[in-house]
C-alpha cells in the first residue's frame, strides 16, 4: 500500500484496481497505521485508481466507523465521476467530503 | 444463429481471481465495439458476482466458479454461478446496504451496483446449493451505426 504519515494525518494512495484482493491489503496496513500514529484524518487518493467496485466503497466505510470512533474525520480526493457515482449511490457522500483537488 | 458468440470459463474462487474474470469478460464483449463507459459497468458488475461467489457462496474455501457469457447482436448475457452455500432470502439480499458479513466491511452494495450498471439482474439461488446471476445488457445503446446514416 503506498501511503504518506504527516503528523496525524493518513493519506493512502488507492492502487489502480480497488477490488476485493487489493481491498484486503488496506484494510489491514491502514488499520495497524492508525493506531501506531494516533490518526485522526484519513485522506483516499482516487489519482492512480481506474477500477473500484462495492469493496473499495466497503474499505472506505469500515475506516470511517473506525476514525468517527476516536473523534476524526476521513475525506477522499481525485475521485472521477464513476467512484463519485458509486460513492453517492452507497450514501458515502453524506458522511465525508470528496474534494477535487488536494486540501 | 450468425450473430452469436458463446464463452465458459471456469476457474477456482480466489479473490486473485477476481481481476482475471472481469478482464476476460471484457476482453469477451470487445467485438460489440463497446464504449470505455460500458466496458467499465461490465467490470464492476462480473466483480461483484464473482466477489460474492468467493466471499459468500464458498466462505474463503476454493471451489469451482463458473461464468458463462453469451453476445446475441448487440445483447450481452453473463450468467455467474457458484455451487456454494446460496441464499435464503433474495429479494431482501438484493435490497441497497443489506449484508450478512458487515464485520468484513462489506457495504451491501453488490447488488446495487450490478443492477445500475446493467439492464437486467435475475438471481437464482437455493440454500444448500448455491447462487446463479444473470444479468444482461444491450451494448451501444443511443449510439448511431455510421451505416445507417444517409450520407
Ligand atoms: N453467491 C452468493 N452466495 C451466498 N450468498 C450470497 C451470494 N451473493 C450474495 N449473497 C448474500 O447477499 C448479500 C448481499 O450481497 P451484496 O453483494 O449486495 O452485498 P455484500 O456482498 O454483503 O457487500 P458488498 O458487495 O458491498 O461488499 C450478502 O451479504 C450475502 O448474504
Ligand atoms: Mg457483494
Amino acid at each position: 500500500m503506498k501511503y504518506q504519515v504527516q503528523e496525524n494525518c493518513l493519506t493512502i494512495f488507492l492502487p489502480k484496481e480497488l477490488d476485493h484482493h487489493n481491498a484486503e491489503e488496506i484494510r489491514k496496513e491502514s488499520d495497524h497505521l492508525i493506531e501506531r500514529n494516533h490518526i485522526r484524518y484519513v485522506i483516499f487518493d482516487f489519482a492512480d485508481t481506474i477500477f473500484c467496485d462495492s469493496s473499495g466503497i466497503g474499505v472506505i466505510m469500515g475506516r470511517y466507523k473506525r476514525i468517527y470512533m476516536l473523534g476524526g474525520e476521513v475525506c477522499a480526493v481525485h475521485a472521477n465521476e464513476r467512484m463519485k457515482k458509486m460513492l453517492v449511490m452507497s450514501g458515502v457522500t453524506k458522511i465525508m467530503q470528496i474534494y477535487e483537488e488536494e486540501k | 444463429m450468425e450473430n452469436t458468440n458463446e464463452m465458459q470459463l471456469i476457474f477456482d474462487s480466489r479473490s486473485s481471481n477476481e481481476s482475471f474474470a472481469r478482464v476476460t469478460v471484457a476482453a469477451f464483449m470487445t467485438s460489440l465495439n463497446p464504449t470505455v463507459e460500458e466496458v467499465s459497468d461490465v467490470k464492476t458488475a462480473v466483480s461483484e458476482a464473482v466477489t460474492n461467489a468467493v466471499i459468500h457462496g464458498y466462505e474463503g474455501e476454493v471451489k469451482d466458479v463458473i461464468i458463462r457469457c453469451r453476445t446475441e447482436e448487440r445483447t450481452l448475457y453473463i450468467e455467474v454461478e457458484d455451487k456454494g452455500k446460496g441464499i435464503e432470502d433474495v429479494e431482501a439480499a438484493m435490497e441497497p446496504l443489506f449484508t450478512t458479513k458487515p464485520d468484513l466491511d462489506r457495504s451491501g452494495m453488490g447488488f446495487s451496483f450490478m443492477e445500475a450498471f446493467m439492464d437486467e439482474l435475475e438471481v437464482e439461488s437455493k440454500p444448500g446449493e448455491g447462487t446463479v446471476v444473470r444479468m444482461k445488457k444491450i451494448i451501444g445503446k443511443g449510439r448511431k451505426l455510421w451505416t445507417t446514416q444517409s450520407l
